[in-house]
């Protein structure tokens, strides 16, 4: 199943660990500045083509580096993870990338309110700086998981950029909880596609957000219309971001085009990160009613070193799954986990059409489950067609193990 | 009082302390906590998946 070499074991090793990717997570911060790096491209040559250099980067160069780079040598050993941990300076890196965030927003709202564009370079742009704002969330996913006050406060400051505030709440409470089963909204399904996908995905975060506040908040004793309430004040913070963009900047026709496609953009990039994290996966029901364990092989992964770097670690996902509080630099690699064949990246793009998606991800799902269709997430839809498909190889299974 | 830890994270409940913004106040026995309670921390354990820790207070841990 695995395209790229994996790292050997170092579970036992003791703890002579170097981080030699200590300096290059730097990259992961100044990424989301990529929008502002074409802004200053577009006004030194005059190429509107630098309008889109973040979404060429993202979608065509970096599967292209993930190619070439392939798999990250580096692998912490347990034994260094306390270390790891408790050094200062990664957690300042994920701080630093929150002004960032709010920069590559502030300045290409004030760019497209002021300067002259055709409207093609404004979609340009909104889709640019669409994918930054993704990763907003991808940096206020690091920061809401850890245990700080202060930085899960960090955490729904960033989010509100790209007005996801509630995702503090319905992913650390909601989609861990629940991956990798059919409860779980941000679990995709064999078969479905990344459009159907994202019309159950998108309302149904919101929903179990809310839901797990209201559950909470009755137990304190307050209404689920207070600021108590932990999804009100990011929202909040993004409605003032946004209505004073429009205020200072004033409602020019292009400025209000480019906001909504930007954060439109933003939120799919999560979709499609949910999309690909854990397709087709599916945990067994125990005797007793609950779902086992999530474990280490229900999430896809990807250790090609270009993609993390810009992404902490995000594609590491078993291990964070298993271990949600742990930081990005202590994230590790292991034998045998499902393997996406690129980056994210590049996923994310082939996932935008669904006949390559399902011919690349589908045999890996099969194979994942031994073959047994059973033990897979099918979208019902799909069912019969994903049958007809796959059926044999389930027969074959049968007689293997007999 | 009795203290329980997740097995995943470390997060302890501990009796004698609550967990106010889950809506336990202080002195709220285990037995009152839901059995689909999650880890405030974590997430990924329930209140089964708790381990029992001994005694909080005077006298310190007795695990
Ligand atoms: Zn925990």
């Amino acid at each position: 199943m695995s395209t790229i070499a994996r790292n050997p074991s170092a579970d036992n090793a003791p703890d002579r660990y170097v981080d030699r990717k200590r300096y290059l997570w730097m990259l992961s911060v100044i990424w989301p500045a990529a929008p502002l790096i074409g802004l200053y491209l577009v006004s030194q040559t005059g190429w509107g083509i630098f309008y889109a250099l973040t979404l060429i980067i993202w979608y065509g160069i970096i599967p292209i580096f993930d190619g070439l780079f392939g798999n990250d040598p580096n692998n912490p050993p347990e034994a260094a993870v306390a270390r790891l941990e408790a050094d200062r300076y990664y957690r300042i890196l994920t701080y630093l990338t929150v002004p960032v965030h709010y920069a590559s927003l502030i300045v290409s709202a004030w760019w497209v309110a002021t300067q002259p564009m055709a409207w093609w370079e404004v979609i340009a742009l909104a889709f640019s700086l669409g994918i930054v704002n993704g990763l907003a969330l991808n940096t206020g996913h690091e920061l809401g998981h850890k245990k700080r006050a202060f930085d899960r406060w960090m955490a729904k400051i960033v989010l509100a950029v790209v007005g996801y505030g509630h995702f503090f709440i319905e992913h650390n409470k909601g989609h861990h909880r629940d991956v990798a089963t059919p409860e779980d909204p941000a679990t995709s399904r064999m078969g479905e596609s990344i459009y159907k996908f994202s019309l159950r995905e998108i309302p149904g975060a919101f929903r179990r957000a809310w839901n797990l506040e209201k559950v909470r908040l009755e137990r304190v004793g307050k209404s689920e219309w207070s600021l108590s309430n932990e999804i009100i004040p990011p929202l909040l913070l993004s409605v003032a971001i946004y209505t004073t963009l429009i205020l200072v900047l004033g409602p020019d026709p292009k400025l209000l085009v480019f906001l909504p496609i930007q954060m439109a953009f933003g939120w799919w990039q999560l979709t499609s990160a949910n999309y690909i994290e854990h397709y087709g996966l599916l945990r067994e029901k125990m005797a007793d009613g609950r779902y086992e364990r999530a474990q280490p092989r229900h999430s896809w992964n990807s250790n090609h070193i270009a993609s993390n770097l810009i992404l902490f670690h995000l594609q590491r996902h078993s291990d964070h799954h298993a271990h949600p509080t742990r930081s990005y630099q202590s994230l590790r690699d292991f034998r045998d986990l499902p393997e996406l064949p690129t980056g994210y990246p590049g996923m994310f793009f082939i996932a935008m059409v669904p006949p390559i998606f399902w011919s690349v991800m589908d045999r890996r799902v099969v194979a994942w489950a031994g073959g047994d269709l059973g033990k897979i997430q099918i979208d019902p839809a799909s069912r019969k067609r994903i049958t007809r498909k796959y059926g044999r190889a389930r027969e074959a299974a049968r007689i293997a193990a007999e | 009082m009795a203290r329980y830890q997740c097995p995943d994270c470390s997060y302890v409940y501990d009796e004698e302390k609550g967990e106010a913004h889950e809506g336990f106040p202080p002195h709220t026995p285990w037995a009152q906590v839901p059995d689909d309670w999650a880890c405030p921390d974590c997430a990924v354990r329930d209140k089964p998946d708790f381990i029992p820790l001994g005694m909080s207070g005077i006298g310190g841990v007795a695990a």
